[in-house]
């Protein structure tokens, strides 16, 4: 019988090869199994000459590999040193296709065939998964690669590029960037259009492929690959072209599935769960499976590797070990009163705060870090109406209020210890809709919203919790009127909560329904059919409701309300809420006040587009070509009127001279529809995209509801990927420019504006020095007293900047009419 | 939802105002009533005296003062477009002021000179006073009725597209001559390496391409003599196409470039005569105080 190692370790990632090393320097007996024939495959796979970070800078790193800031290369030669210093019992491609058994007996076996024995198994295998391989005949040859380091590597050869996705469609355009490298590029995708890559690429695709300089075959699928050449399925038929290298981006399969064939359970079916674990990383429902690393949801490197020390130490018994975050916290809970340690803190926190009630400690310390914890004296505010925010609060002591009327700081309604505030900025990314003070000296909890987020999903428990109270609060401050919670029991009894697709409609004209729906984030647009062609007549963001009319008067839909966006939506069943409003005279006044309003809006469209069909429908098609650029999910957008843009490119220049030199706006991309141009530049979504996988978090809303990324950003490129409209950049600021009165004077430097390329790079080189690319993107001049700088920089005043709901009011068809 | 949180242009505004409409005319208002006073003014002192004020009278050297600080502040414009602080300006704003009272300085200048005209340092400030101001006013012409233009005509089509288009036509005509013989070749070739996108400042204002390579090579290759293989057929026909793709790519670009031109061409009336005004203006002022 072959050897029982003591730990099995899979995957050399980070994590995987310092618990590896850990193992080794501790005389433990080991094996580090490692699919691919080198360690640490995504780090492997950045971008060559990547400069990788050492984030969180205040953590310390406890590993017996290395690891500082610096570029691809010398870290990962780093790490191939140390663990051959230490002594790691490596296998490399030793792809491990299934875990079975128990603690003290598993049996790991082998994709290439073998089975390996361990008493405990460390799962460290990331979140990148394997990508989806060729499965056509010839698929593993060699000149078929899963991934392109380098683009300008390749020279005059027939290439293919497989995948419509972004991946594919980025590598396609980055190996025909440069003509001079003489490639022949065909695209192949499976389907007829590109539903899931970004619309900039797909532009760019496709006006490569006008120009010639790309083939783009859609419904086509590869059949046959031989050496030299390949073989396709097309819809006319199969055809057989050159083809000296295939690059197949098809997407990747996520290891869950791979995971929990092991025994290892999520938090939840949601996509971003994370295993359910111990203070000690073992799962909770296989003793004996340790999970660590990004897999964990600990996506920095340095915690990966101090987690891979840490797992070992706990493995071989060592229960005392004191984690390497604790002076972290230890700082963070300095200043507050009580004099408690940190492990009494977390138990305080954990105990009191009811949606903390479900976490592990180690999930507390880890939640700790992103959150923090505040005392406040009596009457002291803790956020203000308006504000933008999107944490929330958990209040571990005392008691907070909340000024419910904006002309009446008089009129509050408490909440007590336990309970959570701030749910409906997390929730819906808008302002803060009423001023919070402590009613008593109070201890509260601030969690980021990437931190609620992430506990959401890890804890079932505190998802439900939130979302319980979130309806109510937001019933509660949407009606206002004095309600109190035990008014309104009996309606959020019946309230259902549901998600909306795009376009998908809630009420259609004509139709004889009459429940209330509030908008819980995204957002609704109203048509209504004039003439026979459906007219926009209103913009409903989230925060408001919608349907109020056939519910009071009991009479047919008026008009369709549909989602602009993906939306989530909560229905409040008709006949509780008319028996509220029986019992509530003060409600029913304010909810007749705004049908009133409403219904004006609608009649003076109505008489308009009798009298101005033509301004009218103007203003419907200008409202659906801006919901259809995604205006929907915006907060803040830039437009262009073109009828008074002179194409000076000032605004270029200004956002460039403000920001380190670079430009976050490409005035001329983008699309234009009567006049109105959107350009290619951040629009602050309401819920951005570019936030959902930043490892270090450091995307954030600012306090003018800009979302902007902080310098803790490593340059990964996720949210690059992620944002839908392509606005991101990943780039280094220029070398700094002479002056401008030396410009202006003798023609020093480049002038105004983002210098040019050539310039950068010979000045670059004169300054010498490395720096790292990092995502660059529009902070809506965060900080600057004057406000964006693309707006007052426009000599003409044909860039403006817009939210959705005041610009798509129907004051523009007064103007054009 | 209008917060203003304190924001010069982070007021959302439901509509917006182009900068000759900037707050209502504000500054054609301004400018207006400057000019009333002025004229009333000088009215009042006039019909007292046998003679118009002259620059040396009292008025004369009020309303000199005010045309010289008119003209420094209105020149300032140049650095402020290209100065970007973090304050509470608008460019827009200035321009809007620039243009009105800039224009009210033709009431004001006059008016100091008090109508002696002669061959001398003062008049020709004046002049290339008049000069920047009929510049300026061609500028708003521009201003103006361009714009539509110049995005009409390029669509959602940037330039760096127009560009890249040519550049890939061209990887095509190059491609497609494999075949031919010397002389298809030549033609092939002189299109690719003899066309001239913009050219001079004239050129592109006045958008006369009649000599473009191109051009001339597709007129070179419907006269070339008829193909001896197939192949060499077939590629004439391609070449022929893409060379007129290629023909309606410049045209495009160049039709941009031109109003582009006449957009920042006038600035090169502008630009050059406020400077010599400038001059002027010091030598006028340093003359006067000097003999006077
Ligand atoms: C482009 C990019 C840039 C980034 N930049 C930074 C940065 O600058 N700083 C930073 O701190 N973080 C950065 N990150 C995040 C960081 O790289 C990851 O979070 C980290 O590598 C995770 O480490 P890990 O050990 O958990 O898993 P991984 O590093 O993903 O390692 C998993 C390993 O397991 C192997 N494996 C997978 N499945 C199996 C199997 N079945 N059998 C055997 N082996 C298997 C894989 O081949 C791989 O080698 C970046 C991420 C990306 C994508
Ligand atoms: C003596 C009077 C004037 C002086 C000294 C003057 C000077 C200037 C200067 C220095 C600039 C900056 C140009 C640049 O750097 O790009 C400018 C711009 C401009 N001027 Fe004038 N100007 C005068 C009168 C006028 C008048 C009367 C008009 C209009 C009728 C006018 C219209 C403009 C416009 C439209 C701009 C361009 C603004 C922009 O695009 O940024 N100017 N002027
Ligand atoms: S708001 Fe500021 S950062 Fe954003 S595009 Fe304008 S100038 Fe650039
Ligand atoms: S970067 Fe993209 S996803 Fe993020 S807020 Fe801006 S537009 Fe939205």
């Amino acid at each position: 019988m072959s050897e029982v190692y003591k730990i099995a370790i899979i995957g050399s990632g980070p994590a995987g090869m310092s618990a590896a090393a850990r193992a080794a320097k501790k005389g433990i007996s080991h094996i580090l199994l490692e699919k691919t024939d080198h360690l640490s495959d995504t780090i492997y796979r950045y971008q060559k000459g990547k400069h990788v970070m050492a984030t969180p800078s205040v953590l310390v790193l406890r590993a017996e590999c290395e690891f500082d800031a610096g570029k691809r290369e010398k870290i990962l030669d780093q790490w191939n040193n140390d663990v051959k210093a230490a002594g790691v019992n490596v296998k490399f491609n030793a792809e491990v296709k299934a875990i079975s058994g128990d603690k003290g007996a598993f049996t790991i076996e082998l994709k290439a065939g073998g089975a390996i024995q361990a008493e405990n198994v460390i799962l460290a295998v990331g979140t990148q998964g394997n990508p989806n391989l060729m499965r056509c005949e010839g698929g593993n040859l060699p000149h078929v690669q899963y991934s392109l380091d380098d683009p300008g590597e390749y020279t005059d050869e027939h290439i293919t590029v497989v995948g419509g996705g972004d991946a594919g469609i980025e590598n396609a355009l980055g190996l025909i960037a440069d003509a001079g490298q003489n490639n022949t590029l065909t695209l192949l995708n499976r389907g007829a259009d590109f539903p899931t890559a970004k619309k900039p690429n797909v532009d760019a695709l496709l006006a490569a492929r006008d120009a010639g300089r790309i083939t783009v075959m859609t419904e086509t699928q590869a059949a046959l690959v031989e050496p030299g050449w390949l073989t396709v399925d097309t819809p006319q038929g199969q055809t057989r072209y050159k083809c000296d290298r295939i690059i197949a981006r098809m997407g990747a399969a996520p290891p869950r599935a791979f995971v929990e064939a092991a025994g290892v359970q999520f938090a939840s079916p949601d996509r971003s769960a994370f295993p359910t674990l111990t203070p000690t990383f073992e799962s909770t429902s296989k003793p004996g499976i340790y999970v660590i690393g990004a897999l964990a949801g600990y996506p920095l490197i340095k915690h990966c590797m101090n987690q891979g020390y840490d797992v070992v130490e706990f493995i071989s018994g060592n229960t005392t070990l004191e984690p390497a975050d604790e002076p972290l916290l230890q700082e963070k809970l300095k200043g507050l009163p009580g004099r408690r340690s940190v492990s009494e803190w977390l138990e305080f926190l954990r105990s009191r705060v009811e949606i903390l009630n479900g976490l592990s400690p180690l999930q507390m310390r880890e939640f700790l870090l992103d959150s923090q914890v505040r005392a406040y004296k009596a009457g002291e505010p803790i956020f203000v109406r308006n504000e933008p925010g999107s944490s929330l609060f958990g209040i571990a002591e005392g008691s907070v209020k909340v000024e419910v009327d904006p002309s009446n700081p008089n009129i509050t309604v408490p909440i007590g210890e336990s309970s959570i505030f701030g749910e409906v900025g997390l929730i819906s990314g808008r302002k803060r809709g009423a001023t919070i003070r402590a009613a008593e000296p109070t201890i509260c909890v601030e969690i980021p919203r990437m931190a609620a987020l992430k506990l959401m999903s890890q804890v079932p428990q505190a998802r439900e919790t939130v979302q319980r109270i979130t309806t109510e609060r937001q019933v509660l401050q949407i009606f206002k009127s004095g309600l109190t919670p035990a008014d309104i029991a009996e309606v959020l009894a019946g309230a259902e909560v549901f998600e909306v697709k795009p376009g998908e409609a809630i009420i259609n004209e004509g139709d004889i329904s009459d429940d209330l729906y509030i908008i819980r984030s995204g957002s609704m647009i109203v048509e209504k059919n004039l003439g026979g062609k459906p007219v926009f007549m209103s913009y409903v963001p989230a925060g408001s409701y919608s349907g109020e009319m056939a519910m009071i008067e009991r009479s047919p839909r008026v008009a369709t309300v549909k989602a602009a966006i993906r939306s989530t939506v909560v229905k409040l069943p008709a006949e509780p809420f008319r028996a509220l409003l029986a019992r509530k005279p003060e409600l029913a006044k304010r909810m007749t006040d705004e049908m009133r309003a409403r219904r004006e809006i609608n009649e003076f469209i109505e008489s308009q587009k009798e009298e101005f069909g033509g301004a009218v429908d103007m203003y419907s098609s200008v409202a659906n070509f801006l919901i259809k650029q995604g205006i929907g999910e915006a907060t803040d957008v830039l437009l262009i009127d073109e009828s008074l843009c002179v194409g000076c490119d000032n605004c270029e220049k200004a956002c460039a001279d403000s920001h380190d030199g670079l430009s976050r706006l490409n005035r001329e991309a983008g699309t234009t529809f009567a006049n109105i141009h959107v350009p290619t530049s951040c629009r602050h979504c309401e819920h951005p995209h570019c936030m959902s996988d930043c490892p270090p978090n450091a995307i954030r809303r600012g306090p003018d509801g800009e979302v902007f990324i902080n310098e803790t950003c490593i340059g990964c490129g996720n949210c690059q990927r992620a944002c839908p409209y392509g606005v991101i950049q990943m780039d280094k600021p220029p070398p700094k420019k002479p002056p401008l009165w030396e410009w202006m004077l003798f023609g020093k430097g480049p002038g105004p504006g983002q210098p040019p390329y050539e310039w950068r790079k010979k000045a670059a080189k004169a300054e010498g020095g490395e720096s790292p690319k990092l995502a660059i993107k529009c902070d809506m001049c965060s900080g600057k007293a004057g406000g964006p700088a693309c707006v007052r920089a426009c000599p003409t005043g044909a860039a403006i900047r817009v939210t959705p709901d005041a610009f798509l009011s129907v004051a523009r068809i007064e103007k054009a009419g | 939802m209008t917060q203003a949180g304190g924001h010069t242009e982070r007021v959302r505004q439901r509509t917006h105002e182009g900068f000759l409409r900037h707050k209502g005319f504000l500054w054609a208002q301004v400018a207006t009533g400057l000019c009333v006073v002025v004229i009333g003014v000088y009215w009042l002192t006039a019909i007292r005296l046998h003679e118009p004020p002259s620059g040396g009278s009292w008025l004369g050297y009020l309303l000199g003062t005010m045309g010289a600080g008119l003209i420094v502040w209105l020149a300032c414009l140049g650095v402020r477009k290209r100065v970007i602080t973090a304050g509470h300006y608008s460019l827009k704003a200035w321009v809007s002021a620039h243009v009105y009272l800039g224009l009210s300085l033709i009431v004001i200048a006059t008016l100091h000179t008090g109508f002696q005209f002669g061959w001398n340092i003062h008049t020709l400030a004046y002049a290339l006073m008049m000069l920047v101001i009929a510049s300026g006013a061609v500028g708003i012409w521009a201003y103006a009725t361009l714009p539509e233009r110049l995005h009409g005509n390029r669509g959602e089509t940037t330039r760096r597209q127009m560009l890249d288009m040519i550049e890939s036509q061209d990887r095509q005509l190059h491609e497609l001559a494999q075949p031919l013989d010397r002389d298809g070749a030549a033609v092939v070739r002189l299109s690719i390496e003899d066309t001239d996108l913009g050219g001079g400042f004239w050129k592109r204002l006045t958008g006369s391409y009649d000599d473009c390579a191109n051009r001339r090579a597709l007129a070179r290759l419907r006269n070339l003599p008829s193909p001896t293989s197939a192949k060499q057929a077939e590629a004439l026909t391609k070449i022929e196409q893409v060379m007129q793709q290629k023909a309606e790519t410049l045209a495009l670009a160049r039709r941009q470039m031109q109003i582009t031109a006449v957009l920042e061409g006038w600035l090169f009336v502008h630009i050059p005569a406020t400077f010599a005004l400038l001059a002027a203006l010091t030598a006028h002022i340093v003359s006067v105080f000097t003999y006077w």
